[in-house]
């Protein structure tokens, strides 16, 4: 075959943002001066000259067909200008610059199984990763996951119930791509990785997988003649650290790898400075296509906030002003042994004061 | 083409929030190409063979574009003779335009390439922020490049490099906005192309960039370099719109949600119902401005703070950005080529002194932030700590030296 002269890229990183930029956004670049609220999934920002751009935001389920991205295409051409953004928890947002097209827009919107909602006080649209679709290490579905729990909790990102914003996030692997949340649903194992032995050798590099494991539990062996690898399964944490760059250190388990639940990661500086999220439940099962025990104790945990939080607290807040006793009174969740860290930095955790809630 | 029986996915169908089944299944029942029908089949009968199984079947592998080294997402599939059309089903990371802004124009030129080359499914964007084109063949995927590439656009990162960054909604739509968050983030990634689409780097490298303390783009916990906005006058109150906000909302409510919620007791309510601001001891949280945007602004005197070393738990855990430069203008073209300048130092620095697989946060936390701070020459400031060391081993020989340059910083800056 002829060799193909081929295309050099043209290394243009990333593109300005200005050129599908609404006007009356370009032209108050830098000079709003407040926003409104006036009903769920709408804000309304005016500018120091007084210009006014509203914003309606919408849910979708982030993995998009043609279809659908033209369906939204099509609803922004004709009912809003034709501008629009995506948030970081891909919800899509129209801009429009004339009051009066806010309600045809959400009506369109409705009307094609969009949802709209996700502002202020709401649960919004769950971030989440790519899963059993794409993944090449996960343990669960990510969108299955996110489908069934925003299902339940659709009121919930329609309307302004909570005490603040609740962010959501679900994880398919204990790397956690879907990051710090006010709830985190994430994929916990419980055994560590099962390894094939015939296949070590050949794909993985074992010094690197050594060097991977967090409590260096893994060492070179010599299993059936061939070099491997050997896991101490009194130290192994079942991070699944060693599996990516070793696929055949299989950390996935149908019946063992379980969801648990994270809350009260927070990533604003408002009030407190930000926090990581604190294991609550564990022992979750990976229940396709579903996952109804997974959405039961997120919806327990909500109720509970909803319920006994002050305005203005997020997750973190509230736990922190009530106390942790006081939670798991209120969520009757159990309270365990692996709620108490050990990992290095545990001490700052522990409770050294006679601070104590009856 | 045979549909596969998806029993469980099915149940995804039901409810009223919109599901991701129903969108592949539209790709397979009703797009015109024929490619596209069966690819999307066969990626609905591998992924029912996930709910079935419990069990992911992707692989990675090599794939990349003529010229770059990473920017694609390979994925070979483990049950391919099962599934032949959806086998090879690579993911491209694209780079959205800063801030996330698009036309419907601008949409329907990527929906028509994308259509072209690839399966049809498509997310506006993965957790690090690029546009992610899931499923291509590995030669599809080179004339999906070329084609949006010509148009404007260009692969992010993937592996150990500089990654695709973010920015919040910023200047353009936001009143807490304290700097021009797109130019920062073009100017900062724009820079590292190279770093980007060649990785040679220890590991991954991320910037975001959010214009108040709010940060919307979560980039204390999430970027290895994180640029914040923020003030250091004081904050702008409009206490016309103070008393008509206690006028509405009542004083009761101001004192429970913004006085007493003030992290630092910097609040207090006037006898006149007027606000009084102890500026010295706002640590600018951003709550007040937050429950009262109209009364409350940023100050005018603006600029950005840096974070360094923010990462999730893998390997040592969980780690924030920490401060190294607690404040610095943003409004001169010298000041935006410090940023940058500033940027390529911590990546050198990082480059050399890294282990494989180890961000820079947890590169510091190996080597401690002194010696972060002495390599890359940067004063050390108490906005650097929550509190001075508790453990006392420590040595002290050159004490007086440290202090007098301490003392010299002070003098100069009088």
């Amino acid at each position: 075959m002829p060799a193909k002269q081929r295309r050099v890229p043209i290394e243009s990183g990333c593109p300005d943002g200005m050129q599908y930029m609404h006007p009356v956004m370009k032209r108050n670049f830098g000079q709003w001066h407040y926003h409104e609220d006036p009903k769920p999934g709408v804000l309304k920002h005016i500018a120091h000259g007084g210009e006014a751009i509203w914003t309606v935001r919408a849910g979708t389920q982030r993995i998009l067909d043609l279809f659908t991205l033209r369906k939204l295409c099509e609803i922004g051409d004709r009912y809003a200008d034709g501008y629009l953004r995506f948030t970081i928890r891909s919800n899509i947002e129209f801009m429009v610059a004339d009051g009066a097209k806010v309600d045809p827009l959400i009506e369109a919107l409705e009307g094609s199984g969009f949802i709209v909602g996700g502002t202020r006080n709401s649960v919004t649209s769950i971030s989440h990763t790519q899963g059993w679709l794409h993944c090449d290490i996960p343990a669960t579905d990510a969108s299955g996951v996110v489908k069934s729990m925003m299902d339940q909790l659709i009121g919930e990102f329609r309307a302004w119930n909570m005490p603040n914003r609740v962010h959501i996030t679900t994880s398919c692997c204990q790397i956690n791509c879907g990051g710090q949340g006010d709830i985190a649903i994430n994929i916990q194992h419980t055994k560590p990785p099962k390894i094939n032995h015939d296949q070590v050798a050949n794909v993985c590099e074992r010094p690197s997988v050594v060097a991977r494991c967090p409590v260096a539990a893994i060492r070179p062996a010599m299993v059936n003649g061939k070099p491997s690898l050997e896991v101490d399964e009194r130290k192994c944490v079942c991070c699944g650290a060693c599996y990516p760059p070793c696929p055949p250190m299989q950390i996935n388990d149908p019946q063992h790898s379980k969801l648990a639940v994270w809350i009260g990661g927070n990533h604003s500086n408002a009030r407190g400075r930000p926090t990581f999220q604190k294991l609550v439940a564990a022992g979750i099962p990976n229940n396709p296509p579903r996952w109804p025990e997974a959405t039961a104790v997120v919806t327990r945990i909500l109720a509970a906030y909803q319920q006994d939080a002050q305005d203005w607290e997020r997750i973190n807040d509230w736990v922190e002003r009530i106390g942790w006793p006081r939670f798991f009174e209120l969520t009757e969740l159990p309270f365990t042994k692996f709620h108490i860290d050990n990992w290095r930095g545990q001490q700052k955790s522990l409770n050294a004061s006679s601070h104590l809630r009856f | 083409m045979n549909k596969h029986q998806t029993p469980m996915l099915d149940q995804l169908e039901s409810g009223e929030w919109p599901s991701f089944i129903t969108g592949i299944k539209r790709l397979r029942d009703h797009h015109a190409d024929p490619r596209i029908r069966e690819t999307t089949n066969d990626l609905l009968g591998q992924l029912e063979h996930s709910y079935e199984t419990i069990k992911g079947y992707w692989k990675g592998g090599t794939v990349s574009v003529f010229g770059y080294g990473g920017g694609i997402i390979p994925r070979f599939s483990e049950v391919g003779e099962l599934f032949p059309r959806s086998k090879e089903f690579h993911t491209l990371r694209v780079q959205p335009p800063a801030g996330n802004y698009y036309t419907t124009d601008c949409l329907r030129q990527l929906a028509e390439s994308w259509e072209k080359w690839g399966s049809g499914l498509v997310t506006f964007h993965g957790q690090t922020g690029n546009i992610m084109f899931i499923g291509a063949t590995t030669e599809n995927t080179q004339q999906f490049f070329d084609e949006i590439n010509d148009y404007g656009f260009d692969l992010g990162g993937a592996g150990p490099c500089v990654r695709t960054a973010q920015s919040c909604v910023g200047s353009a739509r936001c009143e807490q906005s304290c700097t021009n968050e797109h130019d920062i983030h073009r100017r900062l990634v724009n820079n590292f192309l190279d770093e980007m689409h060649r990785p040679a780097l220890p590991y991954k490298f991320k910037f975001k960039v959010s214009g108040c303390p709010n940060d919307c783009m979560n980039a204390i916990e999430r970027a290895d370099f994180a640029v914040i906005g923020t003030w250091r006058d004081e904050m702008q109150v409009d206490q016309q719109a103070v008393a008509e906000y206690v006028a509405v909302k009542g004083r009761n409510y101001l004192v429970d949600n913004v006085i007493s919620r003030c992290p630092t007791h910097a609040l207090s309510l006037n006898e006149d119902d007027s606000l009084k601001v102890d500026n010295r001891n706002c640590v600018r949280c951003m709550h007040c401005l937050n429950v009262m945007p109209k009364a409350l602004s940023p100050g005018s005197d603006r600029g950005v703070s840096i974070l360094i070393g923010g990462k999730r738990t893998l390997k040592i855990g969980d780690r924030f950005g920490t401060v190294i430069v607690p404040f610095m203008k943003l409004e001169r073209e010298e000041d935006y080529e410090r940023l940058v300048e500033l940027a390529e130092e911590v990546i050198d620095f990082f480059a050399e002194n890294a282990l494989e697989h180890e961000r820079i946060g947890e590169m510091i936390e190996r080597i401690g932030l002194v010696n972060f701070l002495d390599a890359l020459n940067i004063d050390m400031d108490p906005n650097m700590i929550v509190h001075p060391r508790e453990n006392s081993y420590v040595r002290t020989d050159n004490w007086e030296q440290e202090a007098a340059k301490w003392i010299e910083r002070k003098n100069s800056a009088a």
